[in-house]
C-alpha cells in the first residue's frame, strides 16, 4: 500500500500527463496565457539584453586597460600648465620639463619589485617617404618595448639591443603609418626620413590602442599623432634630434627640453603594483616641483572599471528582480482568477479521487508552464536583441552562457513562488463546496 | 468483488450508516439536515431515494460519497469506518470504491470524452495504455463509441450524462451514486439513462439514485423516503421508519 502510494505520487507518467493537461488548460485561453506570460518574457529578455550590452561595454574598457599591461605603471611627461612666467619664456628660453633619466634610475634602484622600465622619447615632425609625407612622431625607445606594451610586431622585426647600442638608423612603423606611406608596396627594406635623417624600415607594429571610454582617462597629450609613429632606438633619437626639441607652432618657435616622454615601469608581481605606484608617486613628488608628469596605473583603472561594473550589475539585478516580481504578480493574479473560474473542475477532480497535492501539482505545473514558456520566449528575444544591436549600432555585446540559463531559471522559480498560493487555495476547497460552485 | 454468498445467509452490507447526523452552522442558527440516519446497503441493491426538496437527500448522498463527513454517527464502507478519515484517505476511498453521477453532468470542459472517462483512472495511477483501453470499452458500452474525441460542448445533455456514467464505472466502484441524474434531461434521454442503470444493476452493480420521479420507485428494487432529515420509509424493512431507539 505504502509503496503503491509513493509510486502513484512520483511516477513520471503522471507528471507527463499532468503537463499535457496543463498545456491543454492553458491552450483553452491562448490569449490570456500569452498576456500573462508577457511580463516574464520582457523581464527575462531585458535581463539578458542588458547583461549582454553591459558585458560588452565593460569588456571593451577592460580590454583596453589590459592592453596597457596590468603589471605596468605608466609615467608621462606633460607640459606644466601653471608656469607663471610662460609669457616671457616663450620666445627666449627653452622650456624644460618632464621626466628625466635620473627619475628612471632612481625608480630602478629604490623602488622594490621593479622589473623593467621602458623609456620613450618623442619627436613630432613630418615623416617622409619620397614625396609622401605624414605629420607624425618619431618615438625613441628600447628593444623590449613590444613585449611590455603588448603590441605585436606584425611584419619584420623590432630593433635589437645591438642596434640600440650601435645607434642604428632603423625604424619600425605603426600599421597606420605604413599604410599611409606605403599604400601599394612593401615597407620593409625601404627608407623613410624625418628632418635630415633617414631610417631603414625593419618592421611594422600594431597601432597604439585607442583610448578607452572617457572615464578611463588614458589619453596622452597629443593622442592624434600617436597612431602615426615610427619607433627607433632611443639612442638613435638623441643622436639625430638632440636634447632640445624645436617646434614651430602658431607663428612662433617653441623650444622644449624633455628627456623622457614616457616611462613604462613593469612590476614583478601584480600585488605589488599599487604599493609601488604609491612609492613612485612620493619619489617623483620630491624630485619635481611642478606637476609636469602624469601617472597611469592600468591595474587601478581595471579595479575601478570592475567596481563600476559591479555597481552596474547591482542596478541591473534590481531592475531584473523588479520586472520579474511584476511578472510574477501578473501570473499570481491570473492564477487566482483561474482557480476561482475552475472551482467546479477542482470539485469534480476531488470527487473522482484527486488528493489535495494532486490539485496543488496541477496548478503549479500550469504556472511553471506559463512562466517557463515566457522564460523561453524571453531568452529567445534576449539573445536576438543584442545581435541586432551589435549589427546596427556597432556596439560590442557579449552573451555569457550563464545569463540565459540564470534568467530562465529565475523565471521558472518566479512561477513556482507566485503559483504556490493560488495552488494551495485551490486545493484547500472542500469537495462539496467546490462542486456547488457555479 | 463477486459475491459468492448463498441466499440463505444475509450478505455483508457494503454500506452501513449508524445514527448519522449532519449539522450546518450558519451564524447562530444550526440547521440539522440529517437527524439520525440508520441505513444498510447490500451488494446489488438498486435504491431510489425520494423525498421533498430540502429533506436532506443530497446531504446524505454527499456523506455516502465521502465528499463530506457526518457531524455525528458512523459510516462503514466495505467494513471500514470512513466517517472521520483524513482528507487524503477520503480521496483514495472516493477514487477506488465510489462512482458519481451528477445532475449537471460535471464533465471537464477542456477534455475529450475519452479523457473525461480516464480521469478517475489517472488518479489511481493506472497506466496510460490500460486506462485508454478501459475508457474506449466503456464509451462503447454507453453508446459513444463514435464520439471518443468530442468535447462536452459538442454533445447533447443525454450524451454528456452517458459520458459521466462511463466515467463513474471506469474504476469499477463498489457503489454508484447518482444525484438527480435525469433532472436536466428530457424524458427520452432520461429514459435512456435509466435503462443503462437497469442494465448495470442486472450486471450486479450497486446503485443509489436520488430522484424526484415517483415512477422510479417501481423501477428500482428498493425505495427509501426521506423527510426532514430522517428515513421515513424503507421498502426493504417497511417498519424501519417508525422504529424508535
Ligand atoms: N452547505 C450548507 N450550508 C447550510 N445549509 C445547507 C447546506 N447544504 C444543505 N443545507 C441545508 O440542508 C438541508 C438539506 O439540503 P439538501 O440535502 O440539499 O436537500 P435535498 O437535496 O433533499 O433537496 C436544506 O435545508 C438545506 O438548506
Ligand atoms: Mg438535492
Amino acid at each position: 500500500m505504502k509503496i503503491d502510494e509513493i509510486k502513484n505520487t512520483v511516477s513520471l507518467f503522471r507528471l507527463k500527463r499532468s503537463i499535457i493537461l496543463g498545456v491543454k488548460s492553458l491552450w483553452m485561453h491562448k490569449l490570456r496565457s500569452l498576456l500573462t506570460a508577457l511580463g516574464i518574457v520582457f523581464g527575462v529578455c531585458s535581463v539578458i539584453a542588458m547583461l549582454a550590452i553591459g558585458e560588452g561595454a565593460s569588456y571593451e574598457a577592460q580590454q583596453q586597460i589590459k592592453d596597457l599591461g596590468s603589471q605596468n605603471i605608466i609615467l608621462q611627461s606633460i607640459k606644466p600648465t601653471n608656469t607663471t612666467t610662460a609669457g616671457e619664456q616663450e620666445r627666449s628660453l627653452i622650456l624644460e620639463y618632464g621626466l628625466t633619466f635620473r627619475d628612471i634610475s632612481q625608480i630602478q634602484s629604490t623602488i622594490p619589485g621593479v622589473e623593467v622600465t621602458v623609456p620613450s622619447r618623442d619627436v613630432k615632425d613630418f615623416i617622409w617617404r619620397l614625396s609622401l609625407s605624414v605629420d607624425g612622431t618619431a618615438q625613441g625607445t628600447v628593444p623590449w618595448f613590444p613585449e611590455m606594451k603588448n603590441r605585436d610586431v606584425i611584419k619584420g622585426r623590432f630593433f635589437t639591443q645591438v642596434e640600440m647600442e650601435r645607434r642604428s638608423n632603423v625604424c619600425i612603423l605603426t600599421e597606420s603609418l605604413a599604410r599611409k606611406l606605403f599604400p601599394l608596396d612593401e615597407p620593409i627594406g625601404s627608407a623613410v626620413r624625418m628632418q635630415r635623417s633617414y631610417f631603414r624600415v625593419i618592421g611594422v607594429i600594431e597601432d597604439k590602442p585607442t583610448s578607452a571610454g572617457s572615464e578611463t582617462d588614458l589619453s596622452t597629450e597629443d593622442d592624434s599623432g600617436d597612431s602615426m609613429a615610427m619607433l627607433i632606438p632611443i639612442t638613435t633619437l638623441a643622436d639625430h634630434f638632440g636634447e632640445v626639441l624645436f617646434k614651430y607652432r602658431s607663428g612662433s618657435f617653441e623650444a622644449e627640453k624633455v628627456e623622457v616622454h614616457e616611462v613604462t615601469v613593469r612590476i614583478e608581481e601584480a600585488d605589488r603594483v599599487l604599493p609601488a605606484a604609491q612609492a613612485i608617486r612620493h619619489m617623483l613628488e620630491r624630485n619635481h616641483s611642478d606637476s609636469d608628469y602624469k601617472m597611469t596605473v592600468p591595474l587601478d583603472l581595471l579595479r575601478r572599471a570592475e567596481r563600476t561594473k559591479q555597481i552596474f550589475n547591482i542596478v541591473l539585478g534590481s531592475i531584473a528582480a523588479i520586472s520579474l516580481i511584476v511578472g510574477g504578480i501578473g501570473i499570481m493574479n491570473i492564477m487566482l482568477a483561474t482557480v476561482t473560474e475552475r472551482t467546479r473542475e477542482i470539485g469534480i477532480r476531488r470527487a473522482l479521487g484527486a488528493k489535495r497535492k494532486d490539485i496543488v501539482l496541477q496548478f503549479l505545473i500550469e504556472t511553471v508552464l506559463l512562466s517557463g514558456t515566457g522564460g523561453l520566449i524571453g531568452v529567445a528575444l534576449g539573445l536576438s536583441i543584442p545581435l541586432i544591436i551589435s549589427h546596427f549600432a556597432e556596439m560590442k555585446t557579449i552573451i555569457q552562457l550563464w545569463a540565459p540559463v540564470l534568467a530562465f531559471t529565475i523565471s521558472v522559480v518566479t512561477g513556482v513562488l507566485f503559483g504556490i498560493y493560488p495552488a494551495f487555495r485551490a486545493a484547500g476547497l472542500s469537495p462539496v463546496e467546490a462542486l456547488r460552485h457555479e | 468483488m463477486d459475491e459468492q454468498s448463498s441466499a440463505a445467509t444475509l450478505p455483508k452490507p457494503v454500506i452501513q450508516l449508524k445514527g448519522v447526523e449532519k449539522h450546518y452552522t450558519m451564524g447562530s442558527i444550526v440547521v440539522k439536515a440529517l437527524q439520525g440516519i440508520d441505513l444498510q446497503v447490500f451488494p446489488k441493491d438498486y435504491i431510489s431515494i425520494l423525498g421533498p426538496s430540502g429533506c436532506g437527500k443530497s446531504t446524505m448522498l454527499n456523506i455516502l460519497g465521502c465528499l463530506d463527513k457526518p457531524t455525528l454517527g458512523e459510516y462503514h464502507l466495505d467494513g471500514e469506518d470512513v466517517s472521520q478519515l483524513e482528507d487524503d484517505r477520503l480521496s483514495q476511498v472516493r477514487g477506488k470504491r465510489l462512482g458519481f453521477i451528477f445532475q449537471s453532468y460535471n464533465l471537464i470542459q477542456q477534455l475529450t470524452v475519452l479523457e473525461n472517462i480516464e480521469v478517475p483512472l489517472f488518479y489511481q495511477g493506472i497506466s496510460e495504455k490500460d486506462s485508454r483501453e478501459i475508457a474506449v470499452d466503456l464509451a462503447g458500452q454507453v453508446g459513444l463509441g463514435k464520439r471518443l474525441d468530442h468535447r462536452p460542448t459538442e454533445l447533447s445533455g443525454g450524451q454528456q450524462q452517458r459520458v459521466a456514467i462511463a466515467r463513474a464505472l471506469s474504476n469499477d466502484p463498489a457503489v454508484i451514486l447518482a444525484d438527480e441524474a435525469t433532472g436536466n434531461l428530457d424524458s427520452k434521454s432520461g429514459g435512456d439513462i435509466l435503462e443503462i442503470f437497469d442494465a448495470l444493476n442486472d450486471r450486479g452493480k450497486t446503485l443509489i439514485l436520488i430522484t424526484h420521479d415517483e415512477g422510479m420507485a417501481d423501477r428500482t428494487n428498493r425505495t427509501i423516503r426521506l423527510k426532514d432529515g430522517l428515513v421515513q420509509f424503507d421498502s426493504k424493512s417497511p417498519n424501519a421508519g417508525g422504529q424508535q431507539h
